[in-house]
């Protein structure tokens, strides 16, 4: 009886132990990751000179995710004309479906689908890259010369990506009004004029810059977690490995959990 | 004059203890070589002179200077006197040669360009690696890596060069070029060296000293000679490779 409350004791505390060992690893990354911004913030001074790195991985963020994010935005569009459209035609409102995907699109889906694809795309390839430089010493041999990691690596993927984070939503929003013209108008019935005077009804200037400020916010979370993780890999190949796996993972839970207390500040 | 020193140094990695009272002393212009199995440690002693590593206990002093618990600023100074040939030669991969060797100039902006494209010319040059000049590290071989890498060193004319497994993974005619740089630093610059090696030829060619890393301190430090002619059964089995001795594969 003894023996057996004793164990279950024990049980008890090592799931404490792990809760508590998870919660510590949890805040020690947080907490390293935005030191690392607020460094890297500190480095915007030293932008000029890393121009070229800056355009680079500007051109990775922006460019090379060109097709994903058409194909993304287009059927993202396509995907919310149908489905909202298909209910709105039993209340005979269909023609208000270019309002409802402007209005879905700049709240929440045009920045939280750039999210996804740059978290995907970019962070990785972030994690992966810096990751590698950490396993081969290169982050030492740059430290050795008295280079600044945060200055050389970290600063020019932040810029890059708070900036080209909002063209991109921006660019997923157009997109996707394009696709739910094309199913509002082959599958509802819907005129492109009157879509197009509808979706500009839905233009306002808060969910705008409410979504502007989200895509630059989640531009600075994917960029900090990212090089965050690449920074602190350990084990050679296999902590490569591991710490992109967790880059994108903690990325998309900061996206959501962001996301969620930006909308409840603006409209809650 | 001692360069770098090692008082007592203890490091441990978890339960696994690697430095255990490591002591040694270093003099200018020496080229001293830790030898010892993989993963004994060598590379964790180098470290700690580079301020890489801290240890848990003892003290790691370059001219006096203590490494461990030194400010950001001392570190800066101490590191400009410094340079470490990394294993992997540790060169930036979306960089040309060039811009690698420049790289520790151009980025604090001390020298108008025109100086710094010179300087890496001279240090290409030296190195024989005028060719590879525009070529990125992913096109040029092992050795030239390290080439480039030992180039990229000698830009800010170092008085400390630490050698990480230089010759690792090279070919034997390519070990021996490397081998012969090392001299040649020591010889034209009086560059102190500490080089870790598993490299026997390596260490009896290039090494003034050789001291032997077994236990997580140094079992015996001699001349080339006095290493060669031991009596030590553990540094004997070791120079020798032999499967029989006290030495036990890890």
């Amino acid at each position: 009886m003894s023996g057996g409350a004793n164990g279950a004791g024990r049980r008890l505390i090592g799931l404490f132990d792990l809760i508590g060992s998870r919660l510590m690893e949890f805040f020690d990354q947080a907490g390293y990751t935005i030191l690392l911004l607020v460094r890297a913030l500190y480095y915007l001074k030293d932008a000029p000179p890393k121009a070229r790195e800056i355009f680079t991985q500007m051109y990775f963020a922006g460019v090379k995710t060109l097709v994903v994010c058409s194909l993304v935005g287009v059927f993202t569009g396509m995907i919310l004309a149908l489905q909202t459209g298909i209910e709105l035609q039993n209340f005979g409102m269909q023609y208000q479906i270019g309002h409802l995907i402007i209005a879905s699109m700049t709240r929440e889906m045009g920045p939280f689908m750039a999210a996804i694809i740059l978290t995907a795309s970019v962070g990785s390839a972030m994690a992966a890259e810096i990751g590698t430089m950490k396993v081969y010493d290169e982050i030492d041999a740059l430290e050795m010369m008295s280079i600044s990691p945060v200055k050389f690596l970290v600063m020019p993927r932040v810029v890059a990506l708070a900036t080209m984070m909002p063209v991109v939503s921006v660019y997923i929003i157009v997109l996707a009004c394009l696709g739910g013209a094309v199913v509002a108008n082959s599958i509802l019935n819907v005129s492109f004029n009157v879509y197009i005077k509808h979706l500009y009804k839905g233009i306002h200037f808060k969910p705008i810059y409410v979504g502007l400020l989200k895509a630059f916010v989640f531009g600075l979370i994917i960029s900090g977690v990212s090089c965050a993780y690449g920074l602190r890999a350990t084990s050679g190949e296999l902590g490569v490995g591991h710490a992109t796996r967790s880059s994108v993972v903690a990325s998309f839970l900061m996206v959501l959990i962001i996301g969620y207390f930006i909308t409840a500040i603006f409209y809650g | 004059m001692t360069m770098i020193e090692f008082v007592d140094v203890h490091k441990s990695f978890g339960p696994k203890r690697v430095l255990r009272g490591f002591d040694l002393k270093i003099e200018k212009g020496e080229t001293f070589v830790i030898i010892g199995q993989s993963g004994i440690g060598k590379t964790v002693a180098l470290r700690h002179v580079a301020g890489l590593l801290n240890p848990d206990s003892g003290a790691v002093l370059v001219e006096g200077v203590r490494v461990n618990g030194a400010t950001p600023a001392t570190m800066r100074k101490l590191r400009e006197r410094m340079g470490v040939l990394f294993q992997s030669g540790a060169l930036i991969n979306w960089m040309t040669v060039a811009e690698n060797v420049a790289l520790p100039l151009s980025e604090h902006r001390r020298f108008p360009k025109r100086e710094i494209e010179r300087l890496v010319d001279e240090k290409l040059n030296l190195l024989e690696l005028g060719d590879a000049k525009l070529k990125t590290p992913s096109e040029i071989s092992g050795g030239m890596k390290k080439r480039v890498a030992l180039a990229r060193v000698l830009m800010s004319n170092p008085d400390i060069i630490l050698y990480d497994e230089p010759t690792t993974g090279l070919d034997p005619v390519m070990s021996m070029v490397i081998s012969d740089l090392i001299r040649q630093m020591q010889r034209d610059f009086n560059v102190t060296s500490l080089v870790v090696t598993h490299d026997m030829k390596s260490a009896f060619y290039v090494g003034d000293r050789i001291g032997m890393l077994y236990g997580g301190e140094l079992v015996q430090v001699g001349s080339p000679e006095e290493i060669m002619n031991t009596e030590n059964p553990v540094v004997r089995q070791f120079i020798n490779g032999e499967l029989e001795g006290p030495i036990r594969a890890q």
